[in-house]
């Protein structure tokens, strides 16, 4: 069987367990993460894991590759703890403020210096912004097709994979050549857990750092001002209600409630 | 005169029926089709499926842009994006709209590169702001933030729509739409997707989503004994069963059926109940367009009772059969 190399995008994502802490900036109109700590997004675990389990049966490289700040080294590293060959850092002030167009466009630009790829994975959304966006796009840049919402993926003949697209109560099986783009879902596979020989692993790599330049990236195209979209606002969501708490005996308050209801036109009067 | 005019929804369908978003994306345009004194089209691709273009009439579209051909038959993003892009040259769109469903998800972002424009996710909400521009309402971090999002100097502005959050229109029989054929040039061997299989559940039931009330059900239910009491309580009163993550994962209910929230269904039933649930931001994004809201959990600080109309604070098991009870004696 043919090599096949692989790319793995990967998201830093604001560690869920501190996503009270996200604030918002009133005058700015942004979301203050200053102080929360980054982690890989659970879906890109998948795509990794993926990815690793074709080098293990095709042979091949496996990369990974993410556009953040700096901090996102270590998303990187984890990525190679888990034995990812390697792995590159798209880092530039000029990459900042992109929306999944710009996202994309950096991430496309970042894999075509990487000499290309055999199969590209993506989460199928982040857990942050969760557009599901980010893949197709990539797809459509390196003029690759793409499959989203993967939850079964082969290996076929010398050139192809078999992919199941999951849709709404039912799923539709492709066939698709190399190259292409896979986004994948959680049932797809179990993540595997770090080992000691990835921490030796990681001791004798490097991370390998790219600015906008050193991909050719059009900087028309990329950060705040090459992306189609603005967010004109954002706003914390309400979800209060009046809260009305009936208390007494569990059969008087049940009673309560279905008169409240019936006074409410929710319920038929009996 | 604007280059760019017309409001356009995809009408997506399967198996030669159309999907209940492409309706309520109908009611979408028609509204701001209306208030800008545009046209709304609808896209339908398939094949063999020229009878839903009169059904897109009835419900709200003007025009409606067909590609049927065997070629089409199941859905591909190579062959669809062809046509997409084909009829936004030709229409050139202010405005495109399609459904945050999985393969309009797995269409949007493509077809928006490939005509180099913005995409607004999964939207909530819809609006034409002052400067006559289109904004999308996009929810993030699980639904605790709401971000406004606008395209302003790229066509067509674009954006899917999360499915079940609007309303469609009433059909009004007899209304007629224009039908433009769009030819489909490529041939198979020009697809780099071939589809080798496809499998879709005969659906039972009704879908959760078109539920009058609803009744859901959270880990705090316990076990699969304690799910038939809330299923007996939506027994009593036609209620569809929903539930949170943590039943699904249990296998007390199905995720694909029932789970209710960012990541499953959005429900917009006249009585929510949620039992045994503590109100996480995934969960209740999802049900946040119901009327009315009972909660009922034995945490008096459980943060649903925030996100309710009417509290109960106690044991569900004493609570529902109570309320069953008392359901079964005012109907
Ligand atoms: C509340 C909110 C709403 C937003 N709404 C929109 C919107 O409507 N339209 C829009 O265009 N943008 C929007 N954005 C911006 C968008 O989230 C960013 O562009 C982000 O960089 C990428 O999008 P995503 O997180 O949605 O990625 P997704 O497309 O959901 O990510 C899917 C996969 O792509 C890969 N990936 C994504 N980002 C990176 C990265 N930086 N490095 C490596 N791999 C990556 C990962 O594999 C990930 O699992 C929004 C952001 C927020 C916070
Ligand atoms: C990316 C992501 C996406 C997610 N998407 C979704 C989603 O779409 N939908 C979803 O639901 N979740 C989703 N989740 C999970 C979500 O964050 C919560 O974990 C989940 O909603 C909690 O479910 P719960 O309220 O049933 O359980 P818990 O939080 O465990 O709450 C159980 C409640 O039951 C009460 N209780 C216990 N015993 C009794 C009793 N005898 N009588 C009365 N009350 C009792 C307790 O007081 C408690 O409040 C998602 C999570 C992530 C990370």
């Amino acid at each position: 069987m043919k090599p096949i190399n692989s790319v793995v995008c990967i998201k830093p994502v604001p560690d869920q367990r501190f996503w009270d802490k996200v604030s918002l900036d009133k005058k700015t109109k942004t979301l203050r993460r200053t102080g929360i700590p980054i982690a890989l997004g659970p879906l890109d675990k998948n795509a990794l894991e993926e990815a690793l389990r074709i080098r293990e049966a095709s042979g091949g490289k496996v990369t990974a590759i993410s556009m953040g700040p700096p901090g996102t080294e270590e998303i990187l590293e984890w990525a190679i703890v888990l034995g990812a060959d390697e792995a590159v850092l798209l880092t530039d002030r000029a990459f900042a403020g992109a929306d999944t167009w710009a996202t994309a466009y950096a991430l496309a630009w970042g894999i075509k210096k990487l000499g290309g790829a055999d199969v590209v994975f993506f989460g199928n959304e982040s857990l942050d912004g969760s557009t599901g966006q980010v893949g197709p796009q990539v797809a459509e840049f390196l003029d690759m097709p793409h499959v989203t919402h993967v939850n079964k993926l082969d290996l076929v003949g010398e050139d192809a994979l078999r992919a199941r697209f999951h849709i709404e109560h039912g799923f539709i099986d492709v066939e698709v050549k190399r190259p292409v783009v896979i986004a994948v879902e959680k049932t797809i596979n179990e993540p595997r857990c770090p080992t000691l020989w990835g921490t030796i692993w990681l001791r004798e790599r490097k991370i390998i750092r790219w600015s906008a330049d050193d991909v050719g990236a059009d900087k028309a195209k990329i950060g705040l001002p090459g992306s189609p979209t603005q967010v004109s606002d954002v706003i914390t969501i309400e979800l209060k209600r009046k809260s009305e708490i009936l208390s007494g005996e569990p059969s008087d308050v049940a009673r309560l409630l279905v008169q409240k209801l019936q006074a409410d036109s929710v319920l038929p009067k009996g | 005169m604007k280059e760019h005019k017309g409001i356009l929804v995809f009408a997506e369908q399967r198996a030669g029926k159309l999907s209940s978003v492409g309706l309520e994306l109908l009611g979408i345009g028609r509204k701001i089709a209306d208030k800008q004194q545009e046209e709304l089209a609808a896209v339908l691709i398939g094949h063999k499926v020229g009878p839903l273009a009169d059904e897109l009439g009835e419900y709200g579209a003007d025009k409606v842009y067909l590609a049927d051909n065997p070629l089409l038959d199941v859905y591909r993003s190579d062959a669809y994006t062809i046509l997409m892009q084909e009829v936004i040259q030709q229409y050139k769109p202010n405005i495109l709209i399609m459904g945050a469903t999985c393969i309009g998800a797995d269409l949007a972002p493509r077809v928006a590169a490939k005509v180099n424009t913005g995409l607004s996710a999964h939207c909530v909400g819809f609006d034409i702001d002052d400067q006559g521009r289109f904004v999308g309402q996009v929810p993030g971090f699980g639904g605790a933030v709401m971000a406004s999002v606008i395209c302003p100097n790229h066509y067509p502005q674009m954006a899917t729509a999360r499915p079940g959050f609007f309303e469609k229109l009433e059909r009004q029989k007899g209304r007629k739409a224009e039908v433009v054929k769009v030819d489909v040039k490529f041939k198979e061997e020009d697809l780099k997707i071939k589809v080798v299989g496809t499998f879709v559940e005969e659906l039972k039931s009704r879908p959760l989503e078109d539920a009058d009330i609803v009744v859901a059900g959270g880990y705090g239910v316990g076990g699969k004994e304690n799910w038939k009491l809330v299923e007996e309580l939506a027994g009593v009163l036609g209620a569809g069963v929903g539930a949170t993550r943590p039943p699904c994962d249990e296998g007390w209910a199905d995720l694909e059926r029932q789970m209710i929230g960012q990541s499953g269904k959005t429900v917009r039933p006249t009585l929510y109940i949620g039992v045994g649930i503590s109100g996480a931001m995934h969960h209740l994004v999802g049900i946040k367009n119901s009327k009315v809201v009972v909660a009922i959990n034995k945490d008096p600080n459980a943060p649903i009772f925030q996100a309710a109309d009417y509290g109960i604070v106690g044991d569900l098991c004493q609570i529902i059969p109570r309320l069953i009870e008392a359901m079964r004696v005012s109907s």
